[in-house]
Formats: structure tokens, C-alpha cells, sequence
């Protein structure tokens, strides 16, 4: 199994596909159903080759596994490629949802339809090589390359304040991508090496630098995450994008601010995410009663759960900073919890939509009359959404809350509000779109779900229980990992103030 | 393993019926729902028989759940004497409202979605109670919590059940809170979650304190009281308990199933479980104590009032839940669980009884609307006086002999009385005026639908009738629970063989309150049975005409006996018990059905002061939903809009106003922009790199 490149499989065999994509000829009819199919088996392929690494996994140790590496770019900066136990399941993520954003698109998307398919296989390239690449430079062209595709979903295929809203999309990541982009730079500078397993290895930077170096890479993963205050131009773009489009913001780009604090600030500026995690932990507990709040009052069904969403990274990355088992493992329990829920959110409001084609929360009412399935299968994500045990919500946010319980209370009360705020604005929306009378008319023209739909949301409903009921088969990968995270978290720590005061008393005489 | 059949096999039927529903058709649904609660009930017999009588504790782990450092959870089956008694009611009541829902919903066209949300309640609340730690109780506790809300708002066309389903699970959810920090305070502290670890440990920590918000506190008196507010979500306790009255907007089999005898008690369940820890909580006791008995009090002066036959059960069953929690309070936790259990029968029985009621008077349920329906629903009638008879507290004190009630809720309030607190007087004194009233309620409730005149409708009494036997099955069995419960099983829960059936499920502490509570005076016993008496005299002499000259003298004969009983054995408390006894006999003997207007009209104030349930709703409307509007409204619009967007990317653009033109012009032109500044970073880092290394060497 090692000698064989199954990442780079993974990671570029969508772009195999787009490739094909690219060379069909004929009737644009015939092509727009050919590349749907060609999207569809390759990203089925690709989902199906993942499982491969999952298969082969070896939970019982943190180092790098399937690594490849090869010289590239004049010998310092090399194509490396490689999982551990936390990166594994992002892959996983990535390729399950991607087959499902093919499907939701099926229909409604008839402009371009070849151009969005690969726009699709060229974004899951890039989102895998995210949570792959083991190299600075290679992780910076995959994080920045994906905002591309993404940018032309939401300009090409969005609603109509398309412009506006990739506008800001734009405006808030060139800040991030610039200062990280700084902030690599000085890493290899200092470090002399782009390579991420060695810069894992041992503490680096002193712990002035490393504050400079953790606030660049924080402005990007924030901005990603997002995080308060630099949320707002989450709800836009979602609003805007196709529904696919959003199942893959939520369910993946969001992942990679918090990937990215994983795999960057804590383990490489452990003095500095000391430093700021009050900064962080102020942050988030701001962006959960915040956002719960503002969510509580949305006219738009995305918006509302745009808006959750950066109440639900609020926990992630709670937990991230804790720095606890429970925590860690907890937000990223959460992070795929959330990838598999709120992508099934925006796929429900996407089912509505296509029929009606508003997403006004007061334009619905009374669904469960005639679309029954539809009101169950909204139930199942509503309450995963709220965290109710047994599903998939409630083993991260449970987790994450015990974690920070242990360091501190407060924060952990104040957040914990998350809980009933969460339920008003998700029962609000579930009970205006689904329950009461049917009376307007043309609602009462509306199918239950169509045996595609059907098809996209059983798998979804399926994981989201067994991620509830046995969380132990996401759990029991990322143990180590997270341990060894931890470890030398602590032991950076240690050495830090053990240092320290060593250095105050040899300042003094 | 027949265990574990006793848990899933309500949530196989749930399952089945639920997604096979079309297939199977609605016989097929109850069918297999109403053979697998029936299943199950018999089986919790056996278990009630095998654990409980024969002290054979059972715990069974089914697998890992969450496991994550040292926080490690299971699913489990745990059965001790506290879960079979859980059990039994769940599974009991469960059953028998099953069958009686095949006749009460009749007519509804969503009948396999009914049974299957009945059945996913019954598993949730098995789950609840067969739990061996703290997450997997939480489990069961939310997910009878989510039953309840689709169950509430069943009929999902009318927006007040709606309401009053999401009311349900999010002042739920408030109390869950509570409940999940004290989760994680007991992890902190113990750095484990399951019960037979942190009971253990308990003892250890007494005394000890910990850093809580900021403050240095009483580890366990902390801890409980977190826990305490999940129950006293759960339990509607004062405070927490405006969502039970709405959630009668909920078909009644449902009402009498979760909102009467199972899931409103888990809170109950819930202290009784952890009284290892609630023992070495003092604080909290008095805290529980208080509570329950204001709640006791407080819901009961609301039932005075109410015209609507379900919510005076509903206040009803609040204030009874009051009754158990403060026996909790003063360390009875088997009086409590007897109360628990004697309730779990006559409180079905009359909620049951109340839909028999509903389903033959055409879905009427205000009881001023209806009077004299004793001829057309004889069986009905004699079966709701029982079932009240019951939950009065009925019975002869000299010889121990009376309805289910009259046990548990005497030793109720003998066990406050024994403790000699503060806490415990406050909690008998109101306890006792909650007899009364209790009483008093449950007498204008049966005297105002069955006997008088008429005020229905000449429709809606012409079509008046006797509900079928598939509805009246079920009552009889209930009724033989509510006459025999306390009788048989009185010396299990709390008598001579206390020790033996609890078999260490219910820790105590110090001295057994139950010990002492069997030697108080004679009065004690006594007072209880003459407000009950004294509450139904009243009500019948305030809500009936023709009361017979003789009864009103009676009452004055025995109140003027007991007062002389009391100056001849020269005992003030049965002299005080007496004289409360004439008092009552008086206001029966001069009461005519005129007065209840006349109170009304000349306390208005107070009448509408309860009426309108103490304001508790509007209060919290104005505490909390509208500033929460209020403040998401304007973080929305001020804070997110003009400040993050205003001073942010809209404030960037308006400055930039440039290159926005130029951005709006070229659709696609992002693609470049962006690699665009792309570049415009990597120039800068080079020039930077540049400047840096020329100035490092």
C-alpha cells in the first residue's frame, strides 16, 4: 500500500475528470448530460478510492502516513504529501459530499452546466490537497487555488447580489492570504524548511516571533472559520451561491480555518496560541450568543443557517484552544459534524427552493401537508443541528462544552447558552417552513421529494446517526494524533516557562 | 437479554410503524406498536419481580458511546429496585395508553405517526431511567423531550400547539443547561461520568469547594444544584414549569402518558438516582424542599380557577410533582418515588378519564360548558371519582385503609413534618394547604361536569355518549392501581421492608427520615384527611344546589368531635386540627352555589391574579423573548450592517469606489483580481524579505 501514491490518486483524480469534462463534443444538451454523469462517477470514484485510506488507516500512531515526497520547485520546496489523525477524516468529508453537490445540481443549474462541473472537480482537487499537502508552499496553493473556483460558482451561477457578495468575500481573504502569506515566508526564513512534518518537530520560533507569526496566520483561518467579527461575508456568499455551492462552503472551506489552526497555530506557535487563547475564547463565546441571536431574526432561510454556522465554528474553535483532549477532539468531531449537517441544511432549503425559488421563510408554511418525507428528513438535520443526543451534533458540542468546562467556567456557561439559543431560531424556522395550514397556493402544488432527492439526503441522515450513536468509529482515529498534539503542546509550553523566568532573573543583575 | 428487549423493543415498533406506516395501514401500526409496549410491560413485571422482590440488580453494557481521554461513556442497561419501579410505570402506563389511543384517535388520519411517536417516547424514557451514567441519562432526557414536542404539537395545523411544542422543548432546554453544566462539573471533578465512579467518590468530596464561575463554592451543593435545574425543567417546578399547562395542547392519550405520569417525573427519578450525591448536599436539599413545596402550593392556587378540564389536571400534576420533590427535599426519596408511583395511576386515570370525557362530549373541554353528564356516561363518571378520590387522598388514618393517594401523599407530609427543619415546616404547612385545595379543585372539577344541571349544548349533549371498551379497558386497570397501589406496596417503598426492596438503589445519610416519619402525632396524620374531606364538601356545597341538610350538619358533628377529642386527650395539635375542621364545616355548612361568584367578585384582583397564572408568562415575555428580539434585531442590522460591513469590506469598497466599478464591470474578473493580489503579497514579501536580510547581515 505505501508505495503507492493513493493521496495524489485521491487528490487528483477529480481533475482527471474535469479533464474528460473538457474534451466532450457535441449538442449542448447531450454534453450538459454527459458531464453530469462524467462529475458524477468521478467524484463517486474518487469517494470510493478515499475509502482506501480511511481502510489502511493506522490509528495507533501520529506520524504522517501514505507520505509522498518528491523534490520540486529547486529542491527546498518538495511535493509532500501525506494524513494523520487529523487531517484523515477532512479527506473523507471532502470526497463524501462531493457526489452530493453533483446530484443537488443535476436540475438546477442549465447555464453552463459544463463549466460549473468542472469549476466542482477543480474545487474538490484543490480542497484535498488542502488536508494532504505536508509542504508550506504546496498548502498555500491549494488553500488560495480553491478560493478561485469558489469565487466563480458564487459570481457565475449566484443569486442576485452575486457581485456584491463575492465582492466581500474577496476583500475580507486578501487580507488573510496576505498576512499568511508574509507569515510563511518569514517561517522559512527562520526555520529554513517548508516542510511542514519538520517544522512539527521541535519549537522553532521564540516566543516573540511566534506571536507575530500566529496573528498572520489567525487573520487568514479566522476570516475562513469565520470567526467574529470577520463573519459577515458568510451569510452573503451563501445567500448568493448555488445550493451546492453552499453545501461546500459550509460543509468544507469553513473546515479549513479550523484544519488550519490545528495543523499551523497550536502546534507550530504553542507559546503564542497560549498567549491568545483568551482572545480566541473571548471571540468565540462573542460569536455564539451573537450569532444565535442575529440568526434568531433572519427573513432567509440561508441566512438563518449561515448564521449558525459561525455560532457552531464559535464552539470548534472553543474547543481547538482549550487544548484538552475532549476539546480538541470535540471541535473536530464538531467540524465534521457540522460539514455533514449544515451541507444537509442548505440541501433542504436547496429542495424548496428549486421548486419555489425564494428562500423567504414567510413565503413557506405547512409543508408536512403534502410533503411529508421532505418534513421528516428537515426534522432529522433540524435536531442534529440543536445538538440532540444521538445525533451527530451533540457528541461535538457535548465534548467541546466538558472540555472548557475544565478551563474555565465562564466561557463555558456563556457558551453553553449556545444550546438554547440554538433550538429558538432552528424550531422557529422548522415550524414557519413546515408546520401549520397549507394555504397559499402555490405551495399546495409542491412533490415530496423526487427518488434523487431521495437518494442525496438517506446516506446523509444515515451518518448523521452513527456519527451520534457510535462516534467511537471517528473518535478512535484522531486519539493519537490529538494526544500527540497535545503532548508536545504541553511540553513546549513547559519549556516556555520554565525559560522564561530564567531569563527575567538573568535580565535583573 | 430480556432487558434489553424491554428498551428496544418500543423503538423497533417506533421504527416500524413509523416508516412502514403506509404499508402496514393503521390496524398494522397499532398492532405492532400496542404488542410491543404490551411485550414490554410484561417483561418489566418480570424484571420488577426478579430485581426489585428477588434483589437481583442487573447492568448490562451494550457498547462504547463516546470514549475520549477519561471521558468515557457507555451504553448501558442498569436495573436496580429504582429502574424496575420506572419500569413498571413507564412501561404500564405506556401500554395502557397505547390501547386506549386505538379508540381515542379514532378518527385521526395520522394514526401510525401517533403510535410511532408514542413508542419513541417510551424508548427514549427507558432509556432515561435504565441509564447507568450521566450522558446516557442525557440522552433519554432529550429525547423524551424531542417525543414530547412532536407529540405536543401533533396536530401541527393549529398554530397554538405549535407554540406550545416549541414553549415545551425550549424552556426544557433552559432547565438541560443546568443539567449538562452540572454534566461537566462532575467530570471536572470526578473525571467521571458514570454513576457507580462518582457515587463512590462522592463521600470524598464532601465539603470540598471548587472555582465556579468565578467563585470558590461547595463542590456538591453546586453540582446538584445544576443538576436540580434540569429537573426541575423536566418537573415543571416553579419557575420552569410554564410550558406543562400549554402542552396540553397535545392529544390526551399524550398528556396522561408524558405529561402526567412518566417524563414529568423523570426530574423526580432523576434526584432520586443521584441521592448519593443530593445527601451530601444540604444546601441544595433545603433549595429542593422549598421549591417543591411553593410549587406545590403555587400550581394548586391556579388549578382553583382554571375552567379548561385538562389544565386543572395539568396544575394538578404540577403541584403533585411539588409533593415528591419536596419529600425528596428532606431526604424521603422512597416517599417520593412512592408518590411517583401511586400518582403515575390516578393521575393517568383522570387525564384518561378527562379524554373519555372530551371524546364523548365532541372535543368540548371547558367544564362550564358541560354539568349533569353522569347519565350519559356513568362508567366515565365513577372511574374520574375514583381517580380524584385518589389523588385528595382518601382514607381512614386510624387503620391505614384508603386509596393510592392517601398512602403516599400522608407519608409525604408526615416525613416533612418529622424532619424538624425550617424548611420542612414551611414545606408540611403548605403541603397541607395544597390538600385543601387539592381537594377542593379536584371536587369542582367532578361536580361541575358529572352532576347538576346541564350547560352543554342540547348538540353536543345529544350526541354525548360512553367512550368504547377499547378506552375503558385501560381505565379499569388504572382504577385498580389507584384503590390498591398504596395498600400493597406501602411497606416495599417506605414501611417494614424498606431496607430490603430499595436494596442500597437510595442512599441515605444521616437517620432515616421515613423512621421518624412513622412515629408523628396523631394529628398529623389526621389534618391531611380533613382538608381533603373538607376540599370536596366545599366544592360540592359551592357547585350544587340540592345538598342534603344532613351531610352540611355531619360535617359539623365530626369537625365539633374532633375538637372535643383534642381538649379531652389534652393535645393541641388535634384541638388546632379540630378547629381547622370546624372551619371547613362551617363554609360547608352556610356554602350555597352562589358564593364562588361572589369570591370572585369581590376579589377580582386576585382572581385574575390566578387566572392569569401569577403573570409568569408575560413576565418572561418582557425578561427575556423581547429583548432577545430586541438585541438580535439590532446586532443584525447595526452591529453586523453599519459597524463589521459599515467600518469593514462596504467601508473598503466606498473608498476603493475604483476598482468596485471596475469589479462590477468585468463579471469573471475576480480570477484575475485575485491573482492580482496574489502577486501584489508576493512582491511585498520579497521587498520585505529583501529589506530584512540586507538589514540582518
Amino acid at each position: 500500500m505505501t508505495g503507492w501514491p493513493i493521496l495524489s490518486l485521491v487528490t487528483f483524480l477529480p481533475l482527471i475528470g474535469a479533464v474528460f469534462a473538457l474534451l466532450l463534443r457535441g449538442e449542448e444538451a447531450v454534453v450538459a448530460r454527459n458531464v453530469r454523469t462524467v462529475a458524477l462517477l468521478t467524484t463517486s470514484a474518487t469517494f470510493l478510492v478515499s475509502l482506501l485510506i480511511w481502510i489502511n488507516f493506522d490509528s495507533g500512531t501520529a506520524a504522517f502516513q501514505f507520505v509522498e515526497d518528491h523534490p520540486w520547485l529547486g529542491g527546498t520546496i518538495h511535493y509532500r504529501m501525506g494524513v494523520d489523525g487529523i487531517s484523515m477524516l477532512f479527506v473523507i468529508l471532502t470526497t463524501f459530499l462531493m457526489p452530493f453537490c453533483i446530484l443537488a445540481s443535476w436540475d438546477s443549474i442549465g447555464k453552463r452546466v459544463r463549466d460549473y462541473m468542472i469549476a466542482f472537480l477543480l474545487l474538490e482537487t484543490l480542497m484535498i490537497g488542502v488536508f494532504c499537502a505536508l509542504d508550506l508552499v504546496l498548502f498555500y496553493l491549494f488553500f488560495e487555488g480553491g478560493l478561485i473556483p469558489m469565487f466563480l460558482i458564487i459570481g457565475v451561477w449566484g443569486g442576485a447580489r452575486k457581485i456584491y457578495a463575492s465582492f466581500k468575500f474577496f476583500l475580507y481573504t486578501l487580507v488573510g492570504s496576505l498576512l499568511m502569506l508574509l507569515a510563511m515566508i518569514a517561517i522559512y526564513i527562520y526555520a529554513g524548511t517548508t516542510s511542514i512534518p519538520e517544522l512539527l518537530s521541535g519549537t522553532h520560533f521564540d516566543a516573540g516571533l511566534q506571536k507575530w507569526l500566529w496573528l498572520a496566520f489567525f487573520a487568514s483561518f479566522a476570516v475562513k472559520m469565520p470567526m467574529w467579527p470577520v463573519h459577515t461575508w458568510l451569510p452573503d456568499a451563501h445567500v448568493e451561491a448555488p445550493t451546492a455551492g453552499s453545501v461546500i462552503l459550509a460543509g468544507v472551506l469553513l473546515k479549513m480555518g479550523g484544519y488550519g489552526f490545528l495543523r499551523f497555530s497550536l502546534p507550530m506557535f504553542p507559546v503564542a496560541s497560549d498567549y491568545f487563547a483568551p482572545l480566541v475564547f473571548a471571540l468565540s463565546v462573542i460569536a455564539v450568543m451573537y450569532t444565535s441571536l442575529v440568526a434568531l431574526m433572519q427573513q432567509d432561510m440561508k441566512k438563518l443557517i449561515a448564521y449558525s454556522s459561525v455560532a457552531h465554528m464559535g464552539f470548534v474553535t472553543l474547543g481547538l484552544f482549550v487544548m484538552n483532549p475532549q476539546g480538541v477532539e470535540g471541535g473536530i468531531f464538531q467540524m465534521l459534524s457540522h460539514g455533514i449537517v449544515s451541507g444537509a441544511l442548505f440541501l433542504c432549503v436547496g429542495v424548496v427552493y428549486d421548486r419555489l425559488h425564494t428562500r423567504e421563510i414567510d413565503r413557506y408554511g405547512g409543508l408536512v401537508n403534502n410533503m411529508p418525507r421532505y418534513a421528516l428528513v428537515f426534522m432529522i438535520f433540524t435536531m442534529a443541528s440543536v445538538g440532540l443526543p444521538g445525533t451527530s451534533g451533540f457528541v461535538g458540542e457535548f465534548m467541546v462544552l466538558a472540555g472548557v468546562f475544565q478551563a474555565d467556567t465562564v466561557v463555558c456557561a456563556l457558551a453553553a447558552t449556545g444550546l438554547v439559543l440554538g433550538a429558538s431560531y432552528m424550531l422557529w424556522l422548522y415550524r414557519k417552513v413546515i408546520f401549520g395550514e397549507l394555504t397559499k397556493d402555490d405551495l399546495k402544488c409542491l412533490l415530496d421529494l423526487s427518488p434523487r432527492e431521495k437518494l442525496i439526503f438517506a446516506p446523509l441522515v444515515a451518518v448523521v446517526f452513527w456519527m451520534g450513536i457510535f462516534p467511537g468509529s471517528f473518535l478512535g482515529v484522531m486519539h493519537v494524533s490529538v494526544d500527540n498534539l497535545l503532548h508536545n503542546y504541553d511540553t513546549a509550553i513547559a519549556a516556555h516557562e520554565a525559560v522564561a523566568p530564567a531569563i527575567a532573573e538573568g535580565a535583573h543583575p | 437479554m430480556y432487558l434489553t428487549f424491554i428498551v428496544f423493543l418500543p423503538l423497533a415498533a417506533a421504527i416500524i410503524a413509523g416508516f412502514g406506516g403506509r404499508v402496514l395501514g393503521d390496524r398494522g401500526a397499532q398492532l405492532v406498536t400496542c404488542g410491543a409496549v404490551i411485550t414490554s410491560a410484561i417483561l418489566s413485571i418480570f424484571a420488577f419481580y426478579n430485581v426489585a422482590l428477588g434483589h437481583q440488580p442487573e447492568h448490562v453494557v451494550l457498547a462504547n458511546w463516546i470514549v475520549s481521554g477519561g471521558f468515557k461513556v457507555d451504553w448501558a442497561i442498569k436495573v436496580d429496585t429504582l429502574t424496575t419501579v420506572m419500569l413498571v410505570v413507564v412501561n404500564g402506563v405506556s401500554c395502557l395508553v397505547h390501547v386506549y389511543s386505538v379508540g381515542y384517535m379514532s378518527h385521526d388520519p395520522h394514526k401510525p405517526r401517533f403510535m410511532a411517536y408514542l413508542s419513541l417516547f417510551t424508548f427514549a424514557m427507558l432509556m432515561l431511567v435504565t441509564a447507568d451514567n450521566f450522558v446516557q441519562m442525557f440522552f433519554g432526557w432529550e429525547g423524551v423531550g424531542l417525543a414530547s414536542y412532536l407529540l405536543i404539537g401533533f396536530w401541527y395545523k393549529k398554530p397554538s400547539a405549535n407554540a406550545a411544542a416549541i414553549k415545551a422543548f425550549l424552556v426544557n432546554r433552559v432547565g438541560d443547561f443546568g443539567f449538562a453544566l452540572g454534566i461537566f462539573g462532575i467530570f471536572l471533578v470526578f473525571g467521571a461520568l458514570d454513576f457507580a465512579t462518582v457515587f463512590a467518590a462522592a463521600p470524598a468530596m464532601a465539603g470540598k469547594s471548587f472555582t465556579f464561575l468565578d467563585h470558590q463554592v461547595d463542590v456538591l451543593n453546586t453540582l446538584t444544584f445544576l443538576l436540580f435545574i434540569g429537573a426541575m425543567g423536566k418537573s415543571a417546578q416553579l419557575g420552569l414549569h410554564t410550558w406543562l399547562p400549554d402542552a396540553m395542547e397535545g392529544p390526551t392519550p399524550v398528556s396522561a402518558l408524558i405529561h402526567a405520569a412518566t417524563m414529568v417525573t423523570a426530574g423526580v427519578f432523576m434526584v432520586a438516582r443521584c441521592s448519593p450525591l443530593f445527601e451530601l448536599a444540604p444546601g441544595t436539599l433545603q433549595f429542593v424542599t422549598i421549591i417543591g413545596a411553593s410549587t406545590a402550593f403555587f400550581a394548586a392556587t391556579i388549578g382553583l380557577v382554571q375552567n379548561d378540564i385538562k389544565r386543572i389536571i395539568a396544575y394538578s400534576t404540577c403541584s403533585q410533582l411539588g409533593y415528591m420533590f419536596f419529600a425528596l427535599g428532606v431526604g424521603a426519596y422512597g416517599a417520593g418515588i412512592f408518590h411517583l408511583f401511586t400518582h403515575a395511576f390516578f393521575k393517568a386515570l383522570l387525564f384518561l378519564g378527562a379524554g373519555s370525557v372530551i371524546h364523548g362530549m365532541s372535543d368540548e373541554q371547558d367544564i362550564r360548558k358541560m354539568g349533569g353528564l353522569f347519565p350519559y356516561m356513568k362508567v366515565t363518571a365513577i372511574l374520574m371519582w375514583i381517580g380524584s378520590l385518589a389523588l385528595a387522598g382518601i382514607g381512614i388514618p386510624g387503620i391505614d385503609l384508603g386509596f393510592a393517594g392517601f398512602y403516599s401523599k400522608d407519608i409525604i407530609l408526615e416525613s416533612a413534618y418529622a424532619a424538624h427543619s425550617s424548611v420542612g415546616f414551611y414545606a408540611f404547612w403548605l403541603g397541607i394547604a395544597a390538600a385543601f385545595m387539592t381537594a377542593f379543585y379536584s371536587g369542582r372539577l367532578l361536580f361541575m361536569t358529572f352532576h347538576g344541571h346541564s350547560r352543554a349544548d342540547h348538540d353536543v349533549l345529544h350526541h354525548a355518549h360512553e367512550s368504547p371498551q377499547v378506552m375503558l379497558i385501560p381505565l379499569y386497570i388504572l382504577a385498580t392501581g389507584a384503590v390498591l397501589a398504596g395498600f400493597v406496596f406501602y411497606e416495599f417503598f417506605v414501611g417494614h421492608h424498606y431496607a430490603e426492596f430499595w436494596n442500597g438503589a437510595l442512599t441515605v445519610v444521616d437517620e432515616n427520615v421515613l423512621e421518624h416519619a412513622h412515629h408523628v402525632p396523631f394529628w398529623v396524620k389526621l389534618l391531611p384527611l380533613v382538608m381533603a374531606v373538607g376540599g370536596l364538601a366545599i366544592s360540592w356545597s359551592f357547585y350544587i344546589d340540592n345538598v342534603p341538610k344532613w351531610a352540611r350538619l355531619l360535617g359539623l358533628v365530626a369537625a365539633l368531635g374532633i375538637v372535643g377529642a383534642g381538649i379531652a386527650q389534652g393535645d393541641g395539635g388535634l384541638i388546632l386540627t379540630g378547629v381547622a375542621a370546624l372551619v371547613l364545616a362551617l363554609v360547608f355548612y352556610f356554602g350555597r352555589t352562589g358564593a364562588p361568584g361572589t369570591l370572585v367578585a369581590s376579589n377580582q384582583a386576585l382572581y385574575q391574579f390566578l387566572l392569569n397564572k401569577w403573570y409568569f408568562d408575560e413576565l418572561y415575555d418582557t425578561l427575556f423573548v423581547r429583548p432577545a428580539k430586541w438585541l438580535g434585531f439590532q446586532l443584525w442590522k447595526k452591529g453586523d450592517g453599519k459597524v463589521i460591513d459599515g467600518y469593514g469590506p462596504d467601508g473598503v469598497t466606498a473608498a476603493i469606489g475604483f476598482v468596485a466599478r471596475r469589479a462590477r464591470v468585468l463579471q469573471t474578473g475576480y480570477v484575475y483580481h485575485y491573482a492580482f493580489a496574489m502577486l501584489i503579497g508576493v512582491a511585498a514579501l520579497v521587498t520585505w524579505y529583501m529589506l530584512h536580510s540586507g538589514g540582518g547581515h
